[in-house]
């Protein structure tokens, strides 16, 4: 378990804990915390679960493999710092991890 | 006017699966999809990627299994109607009168939504003053390449899209190709044939850049783009084409009266009826307890709804539940017995 941060474009934000294991996607949608859509249900198919990673918890989230960067390539407003959060898998090392969303999804 | 026993909005796995169903049982379809093909998600997200779970098959690709189920259907001469998206659905006596973008009118008493999570589209800039120029200066999809001859053509993207316009542009324009990081994931040859046209220099590559601004008033004049470290170019262009590839949207669907529940129709287990008698949803578009989207759990709804359908196009007619294994009425209609 994990306590996540999701942050709005408008600076909104709410934290949420979410079970290790799943994703910062699912944690985000079983917990009605609005700016991510998943699409495609977290098959790295659609990049409508984009966020952006503060920087102090980039390194931490995990390696991101081409597919992804090929998806996030799609997104709108991609980031150096972007991420699909279908793709960052909950830990007790994510305790406090924060993620913006972008304006909008697609 | 077409008249038909049921019109199937999509033709993912489950609405061509949906043709058989309805096939077997005498009833003719009609499939209409925003796509240039069949396939859905299958053909346009997956077409290499192996799946592992549809029963009977241990693996096959998203496009084999599309050729597969075309195979299936091919007896019942089904009629698909490409590149358009329903845009009206009314009710006149108890049938479905329904209108397409492209003018295309329909006529029947069953309606099958099997439109996964929406028709696909072209992922737009996201600018807001590239509305304006869209489809003036700005094109998401190319189909009179003479457009651009003579012409300064700034070309976004990192897929095939991108790098096969870029070359093939690059002949008659003046081509700059823009990305936002410096890794194409377009086919590596054409990439390099495009950094030997950039060395001799028949065309730009701008990388790591991405879009900032679009100047003119009237007509495009130029781009402003931007890297990471915040330097910005100016780029004179006459054209964009932007291929950010394709995007999932419900569009008109949520218009037509029927309840939505976070972007998918709830239906009843039984027959997969929504709302609406006579509008059906199947596939990951509908939603009900315990839902998987998976393409399996839509062959099963494409087998119960084909029933209901049965009843109501054939209101006079007792339905019989048959086996394709020993119905020689099935095997008629499959050609494998001439009548």
């Amino acid at each position: 378990m994990a306590k996540i941060t999701y942050i709005d474009c408008l600076g909104n934000q709410k934290t949420v804990d979410v079970k290790d294991g799943l994703s910062v996607m699912e944690g985000a949608l079983q917990n009605d915390v609005p700016g991510i859509d998943a699409d495609c249900g977290g098959s790295m198919a659609c990049a409508t679960c984009h966020v952006y990673v503060k920087d102090e918890w980039f390194n931490k989230t995990g390696k991101i493999i081409d597919a992804e960067q090929d998806m996030i390539d799609m997104a709108h407003q991609p980031k150096k710092n972007s991420r699909l959060s279908c793709q960052i898998i909950v830990s007790k090392d994510l305790e406090g991890l924060i993620v913006t969303t972008p304006e909008k999804q697609s | 006017m077409t008249n038909t026993d049921v019109i199937i909005i999509g033709a993912g796995p489950v609405g061509l699966f949906a043709v058989h169903q309805l096939g077997i049982k005498g009833l003719k379809a009609e499939v209409i999809d925003n796509l240039d093909r069949a396939g859905g998600q299958c053909i346009e997200l997956y077409p290499d990627k192996p799946i592992y779970d549809i029963p009977g098959i241990p693996k096959c690709t998203g496009k084999e299994l599309t050729d597969l189920l075309l195979e299936q259907i091919k007896p019942f001469k089904t009629k698909f109607h490409f590149n358009q998206r329903v845009e009206e659905i009314k009710e006149e006596n108890n049938t479905w009168v329904l209108k397409t973008n492209k003018g295309k009118e329909f006529k029947s008493p069953n309606i099958i939504i099997a439109a996964g999570v929406g028709s696909f589209e072209p992922r737009k800039l996201p600018l807001k003053e590239s509305e304006k120029f869209e489809g003036k200066s700005i094109f998401y999809s190319i189909s009179d390449k003479s457009l651009f001859k003579d012409k300064k053509v700034s070309i976004f993207g990192g897929g095939d899209s991108a790098l096969d316009w870029a070359l093939e542009l690059s002949k008659t324009s003046k081509v700059t190709l823009i990305h936002r990081r410096d890794q194409f994931r377009g086919a590596p040859h054409t990439f390099s044939e495009i950094q030997k046209l950039e060395k001799k220099g028949q065309l730009a590559i701008k990388t790591p850049y991405q879009l900032t601004s679009i100047n003119g008033d009237k007509k495009l004049e130029s781009i402003d783009i931007k890297n990471e470290k915040g330097e910005t170019i100016k780029i004179e262009t006459d054209y964009i084409l932007s291929f950010f590839g394709l995007l999932m949207k419900l569009g008109p669907i949520v218009d037509w009266g029927l309840n939505i529940d976070n972007k998918t129709i709830p239906v009843n287990t039984e027959n997969f009826q929504t709302n609406k008698k006579g509008i059906f949803a199947i596939g990951d578009i509908c939603n009900y307890p315990g839902k998987l989207k998976l393409i399996l759990s839509g062959f099963h709804e494409s087998a119960l709804v084909s029933v209901e359908c049965f009843k109501r196009a054939r209101p006079n007619e007792k339905y019989r539940f048959q086996f394709t294994t020993a119905s020689k009425e099935i095997h008629e209609r499959l050609g494998i017995l001439k009548k």
